[in-house]
């Protein structure tokens, strides 16, 4: 077996593993970790597989944003994990027979891919001395330019609804106003008094 | 792709882009003035969606146009479909924005998110590859997604918001793994590739198809996908159900009729099956369901999955037949639809707006022209003769007819018999109960969408649908034929 060899059989069988975990552990911090661990097994992948700019863009997204929102997520919000967890035992079954059978659908697929019809495909038409970062780079913003604005659009859609499922204007905030405390006089602000003694302020 | 390609390209996507250009104006504007811009940007919302619909109609191909190499295609099937969306979705901004306005609810927000939606639809009507139909059907939802919940303090638009969410996520991933599949077993995501490629029949792409079906069937809210509807329809704030009933449900049969007829057109022996069966139960379901509904947003939401049902069955007919039954359909049902929901925001008492069936009691009483038109508008979607509605309904059974669908055929009629039951329960309480009440005066808005579109149910539409239906035909053909 070739060192690559030795490197995917490692690298799937901690993916499987802590997917597993992630499912199974009863602290959800420790089960995002484990997620983080997958999301690294499968940037592994990738690197094999000779799409390293798709191992970074999971590494930075998923482990870096995603993950870590999820994280934040389980700590900061009042989640009852118990509670979730109570329908756990009563709907087994039923996801055990749509687990099976989505496993019997894979196991027929991946039999067509074996024996398929048609002549054998490679999709990605590789440049030679190109990087994938530049030849992603190359069609992203020509072949791709249309799809690439849409997206954006996605983005844009997403990030109004969001300011306006939460933005809330409460009455009778106090706000920090920079001016007003800038401007503000040694006369408006420091009162002398000559008081006498034995008397106070009264 | 080179800089001519694009420069060629750009010119068909007028409406698309005055659109976007709407949205990112509109935006700035809102920015600036917050509340007081609201009613101007509602207005030129309205505008931008009606010119939207205006400027696919002075486009049209002779023949299809693949444009930005090969991501979109423009025909006349999609500009046919895209005039649908676009005034649809202009009508319901026009009916939803004054509604929200009546209610002193002036985020500018609605408006934006309404058109970005709409864009999405336009992109679904016309998306030639896998990834510009995922784009387009991403953006239509999110803004779907947030509107559902766009009364933020009631419970149940907010849980309406998140089911709607939730269960389409899950949606999305389904139709991304059959593109997945179907991607690596073609080897290629443009529409054209994947049609030369599947005439194999590969188990792998027939899979993959099946999933990007059930995914397109959840948007369509086509049974056993529908789950989600009476929920959503009932929970959302009732301007946003009567978006949710219109253009959405246009694109959602665009895109169906775009993946079975362009990439999908050689395997028609295995999808039509599936299409069949989601048609069936649509029917059933759609109208038994419906008659026990006492909410008229759930009973409407009852009504349009069995109305699916018959644009389904009209799809299952194959390429041609259907795709022009399938048009007809849906400009005869959208009028109607948009119809009942103005004068179902017309139902105000005490400045609440009113969805509960027996509400309705005594309206013939009390604003006799409601009354009068809601009776014309429910007579389309039961599909009475002179109306409409039954010659949409008479070109889905005559393309089933001709492609043999027998059982299908019966069972319609049977759904047609059962849906009159619980149609005309609306107008018997209409017209036959005492009143409980009274009904504030309807807004303009209200009354002119109302208004126009009993106008087109009952004079344009049936007397001018020859020449809509001609076009529908020829639009089929010169988009499916081969």
């Amino acid at each position: 077996m070739t060192l690559a060899g030795v490197a995917f059989y490692l690298l799937s069988a901690v993916a499987v593993l802590s997917a597993l975990m992630v499912v199974s552990l009863r602290n959800p911090v420790h089960s995002v970790l484990f997620l983080i661990l997958t999301f690294f097994s499968a940037a592994g992948l990738f690197v094999l597989l000779g799409a390293e700019f798709l191992a970074m863009l999971i590494v930075v997204v998923y482990v870096g944003a995603v993950a870590v929102l999820f994280l934040f997520v389980v700590m900061m919000l009042d989640v009852d994990f118990v509670e979730l967890k109570q329908g756990f035992t009563r709907y087994l079954p039923l996801g055990l027979v749509v687990a099976v059978a989505l496993l019997a659908q894979l196991v027929v697929v991946g039999g067509a891919w074996i024996e398929r019809a048609g002549p054998d495909r490679a999709p990605l038409a590789s440049v030679p001395g190109l990087t994938n970062t530049e030849t992603l780079g190359r069609v992203l913003y020509t072949d791709y330019v249309l799809l690439f604005q849409l997206a954006g659009m996605v983005l844009l859609i997403a990030m109004i609804g969001a300011v306006v499922l939460t933005l809330r204007h409460r009455p009778g905030v106090r706000r920090q106003d920079v001016a007003v405390q800038v401007g503000r006089s040694r006369a408006k602000a420091v009162k002398l008094h000559d008081i006498r003694p034995g008397q106070g302020l009264g | 792709m080179d800089i001519a390609n694009l420069t060629a390209s750009l010119p068909w996507l007028r409406p698309e882009l005055l659109l976007t250009s709407y949205a990112l104006i509109g935006v700035l504007i809102g920015a600036a003035y917050r509340e007081k811009a609201a009613g101007v940007l509602a207005t030129l919302g309205v505008l931008a969606l009606a010119g939207a619909g205006v400027l696919a109609l002075l486009a049209i191909p002779g023949k299809p146009q693949e444009v930005f190499g090969g991501a979109l295609v423009i025909d006349s099937f999609g500009v046919f479909a895209k005039a649908l969306i676009a005034f649809s979705a202009a009508a319901t901004l026009w009916l939803g924005a004054d509604t929200m306005l009546r209610a002193h609810d002036r985020r500018f927000e609605f408006s934006l998110i309404v058109v970005m939606s709409t864009l999405g639809m336009l992109i679904m009507a016309s998306a030639n590859d896998l990834i510009t139909l995922y784009m387009g059907l991403e953006l239509q939802s999110l803004g779907a997604y947030v509107l559902a919940a766009f009364a933020r303090d009631d419970a149940r638009s907010s849980e309406a918001g998140l089911k709607y969410f939730v269960l389409g996520a899950l949606a999305s991933g389904l139709l991304l793994y059959g593109a997945s599949l179907i991607y690596g077993f073609t080897g290629s995501i443009q529409f054209g590739d994947i049609a030369a490629d599947a005439r194999h029949g590969d188990v792998g792409v027939v899979f993959g198809l099946v999933f990007l079906l059930c995914g397109i069937g959840f948007k369509l809210s086509a049974a056993p996908f529908h789950m989600w509807t009476p929920d959503v329809y009932e929970g959302a704030p009732t301007p946003v159900t009567a978006l949710f009933a219109a253009a959405p449900k246009a694109a959602a049969v665009a895109l169906m009729a775009r993946v079975l007829f362009d990439p999908f057109a050689g395997l028609q022996a295995e999808w039509s099956q599936v299409i069949a069966a989601m048609a069936a139960l649509s029917l059933v379901i759609g109208s038994v369901a419906a008659l026990v509904q006492t909410n008229i947003k759930r009973l409407m939401a009852y009504s349009s999955i069995a109305n699916i049902g018959y644009v389904l069955m009209a799809l299952a007919a194959g390429p041609q037949a259907g795709a022009a039954a399938a048009l007809v359909y849906l400009a005869t049902y959208l009028p109607a639809t948009i119809g009942v929901f103005a004068i179902i925001l017309a139902m105000r008492r005490g400045g609440h707006l009113l969805d509960q069936l027996e509400d309705f009691a005594g309206l013939a009483v009390r604003r006799p022209w409601l009354g009068a038109l809601l009776t014309v508008l429910v007579f389309s979607l039961t599909g009475i003769p002179p109306l409409a509605g039954f010659f949409g309904k008479y070109y889905a059974f005559q393309a089933a007819l001709s492609a043999g669908l027998w059982p299908l055929v019966v069972l319609a009629a049977i759904a047609t018999v059962v849906s009159a039951g619980y149609y005309l329960r609306i107008l018997a309480i209409v017209w036959f109960q005492p009143p409980v009440g009274e009904i504030e005066r309807p807004s303009g808005a209200v009354a002119i969408t109302a208004g126009l579109s009993t106008f087109l149910v009952l004079g344009v539409l049936s007397i001018g649908l020859g020449p809509v239906a001609r076009w529908a035909v020829e639009a089929a053909r010169a988009s499916f034929g081969s």
